[in-house]
């Protein structure tokens, strides 16, 4: 016990004094959370719209007010000709085309339906979507207007129309930045806990004071001890910080138990840090550390839901997701943060990640030696 | 006459590394209490011999028996009884002298009342009390070496290993180091040193020279001298590496 705490005294003395690692820890997070939150946004607003209206007729210009009025379009160029406006989306001026071809009136009228062609730049497929599922939007809204207003005597007419009116649960206004935030708290912690306990532990391998560690008394258990808790209370204390951080931003929803969430930051920690310590044991330098540490990151972090649902990845990668820590604690700080769950909604994620740490931990132990 | 103790024991140690035999069949035995020169050029097999002394390393085969406990089943045992200074310099650049001092004392189970009096008087013989809160990022490489001794020293083991300790400092400072050396042996502590300074051989009570893995000699630097016609130490390691 006594050595441990020197040791633990060592530890704390040396990362507080680390001029480069401080700022790291503390200040890039706070960078990370601002900057981050507001840039990786999936709202869109501003597309840039070209109109290609061959029918100016009342009905045409009526569509095209509707996209006016959407705080989510501009209208950049409002032509008949629509070679130009494909060299206009060709050039990247404009994101998409609403295209109108003549007799489209006449044809609604008469057939009581028509068509019109929606050209979209689909160099980003995501920001495709979601610029077609805006426009099916007000398009429908339109038809909604167009059947009220026109066919009203007609038997068509009388036929109401479903009408969606959509609640959204856990996240009434559809805010972005609190989906956003909870993601990239779950990183720092991550990178915290996995990067720096595996560079301190290479660190000390590259100067060769864990040489000299390795020829007294002390306990494998007592070294390895030393190395991670400090780790784990500083990333305990950044998780604390950025939902400090993130309710006076943001306004980050903690409707859940913060105690449950970490409790279960806990358990996500022993996986996060028997990962590190594995990698330190199988590097030899910090530079082969930094590579493997890199590609595990990018590979946790793209495939735990960050940005795209988990969810609706093919089944063979949910598979692969089950190695993943990072997916399990990004779904459980929503879960916990956004949802209110209790404990109950998370035992399978809970017992999941327990086995995990107590495997990873083992393994990492098993591997690092005292004797070579 | 009192039966001389063996502190080392090692017969036919051999260290393997893939198809490279860095030591071979190596026998020998270190006297309690003396100073035992481990000379060889580099790449000898000096280093990987002493680490397998310390515990760092397994032996390929070989009985060796270390302040009485055997390297294969009690290599915890024999941690307690050492001390280690290696080749690498090993205190901590970003802790100061005093909190170096400290931190190995705790490791080793030193109480704190006990690890406060001798730091003192540690502090004191070495002269450095007044830079005793200095990062050791901070001071000279001579000095460094002479408190990374005293720290492999400072539980008072029964022997101490020594890799190349003097590498790289003055003239001075080396002399300076072997009067510590010696004043430890005056404590009881075993020395086991490294070198290939062959002028430190001639400080030793006893020494073999390894070339190319095995123990080409091993004796008195006196006798060494008598059996290969030399006039010091260095001649006599010329003579042998050169066969």
């Amino acid at each position: 016990m006594r050595i441990l705490f020197t040791l633990l005294v060592k530890e704390f003395k040396q990362i507080f004094r680390n001029r480069m690692l401080l700022p790291l820890m503390f200040v890039l997070p706070v960078v990370q959370m601002i900057l981050l939150t507001y840039a990786a946004s999936l709202e869109m607003k501003g597309i840039r719209m070209a109109v290609v209206d061959q029918d100016h007729s009342q009905a045409s210009r009526l569509l095209v007010s509707r996209f006016q009025g959407s705080p989510f379009f501009e209208m950049n160029l409002a032509t008949s000709d629509y070679l130009e406006a494909l060299s206009e989306l060709t050039s990247d001026k404009v994101d998409v085309i609403l295209h109108m071809q003549h007799g489209f009136e006449k044809k609604l009228y008469a057939e009581k339906e028509t068509s019109l062609q929606l050209v979209v730049n689909a160099i980003n497929t995501t920001e495709a979507g979601l610029i077609n599922s805006y426009c099916t939007r007000i398009v429908n809204d339109y038809n909604g207007q167009i059947r009220a207003e026109w066919f009203v005597s007609d038997g068509a007419g009388m036929m109401k129309t479903l009408d969606i009116i959509p609640k959204y649960w856990y996240n009434p206004l559809l805010d972005y930045k609190i989906y956003m935030f909870s993601g990239i708290l779950v990183i720092i912690v991550t990178l915290i806990g996995m990067l720096l306990t595996a560079l301190n532990l290479v660190r000390e391998k590259e100067m060769g004071t864990t040489e000299q560690i390795n020829v007294t008394p002390i306990r494998k258990y007592q070294f390895l001890l030393a190395k991670l808790l400090p780790f784990m209370i500083i990333a305990l204390f950044e998780l604390a910080f950025g939902l400090v951080l993130g309710r006076l931003l943001f306004g980050l929803p903690m409707v859940g138990s913060l105690g449950l969430l970490f409790l279960f930051t806990c358990i996500y920690l022993l996986v996060v840090l028997g990962i590190g310590l594995f990698l330190s044991t199988i590097s030899q330098t910090q530079q082969q550390l930094m590579f493997m540490a890199f590609f595990f990151m990018i590979t946790f972090m793209l495939m735990s839901g960050i940005f795209t649902p988990a969810d609706s990845m093919p089944p063979w990668a949910q598979k692969i997701n089950l190695l993943n820590p990072v997916a399990y604690f990004m779904k459980v700080i929503r879960m916990i943060l956004l949802k209110g769950s209790g404990f109950g909604d998370i035992t399978r994620e809970f017992y999941s990640l327990c086995i995990y740490a107590t495997l990873i931990l083992t393994l990492a132990i098993t591997n690092y030696r005292k004797t070579t | 006459m009192v039966q001389q103790e063996h502190i080392i024991e090692v017969k036919d140690l051999v260290k393997k590394f893939g198809s490279f035999t860095a030591n071979d069949r190596l026998s020998f035995h270190v006297e309690k209490g003396e100073i035992f020169g481990f000379l060889g050029a580099n790449g000898a097999g000096k280093t990987t011999a002493m680490r397998i002394l310390c515990g760092l390393s397994y032996p390929s085969s070989g009985e060796i028996m270390v302040a009485g406990h055997d390297v294969y089943r009690e290599r915890e045992k024999i941690k307690k009884k050492i001390g280690y200074m290696s080749q690498k310099f090993s205190l901590y650049e970003d802790l100061t002298v005093s909190e170096n001092i400290r931190l190995y004392a705790g490791i080793y189970g030193l109480r704190k009342k006990q690890i406060a009096t001798r730091e003192e008087q540690l502090l004191e013989r070495l002269g450095m009390l007044q830079i005793r809160d200095r990062f050791i990022s901070e001071i000279p490489l001579g000095w460094k070496q002479k408190l990374a001794f005293s720290v492999a020293i400072f539980h008072q083991p029964a022997i101490v290993f020594l890799d190349e300790p003097t590498g790289g400092v003055d003239p001075i400072t080396r002399r300076q180091f072997w009067e510590m050396i010696h004043d430890a042996t005056e404590e009881g502590i075993t020395v086991f040193v490294t070198t290939h300074y062959m002028d430190e051989a001639e400080y030793c009570d006893r020494v073999s020279i390894m070339v190319e893995g095995r123990i080409e000699a091993l004796d008195t630097p006196a006798a060494l001298k008598q059996q290969f016609e030399s006039e010091n130490m260095n001649e006599v390691f010329l003579k042998l590496a050169r066969k």
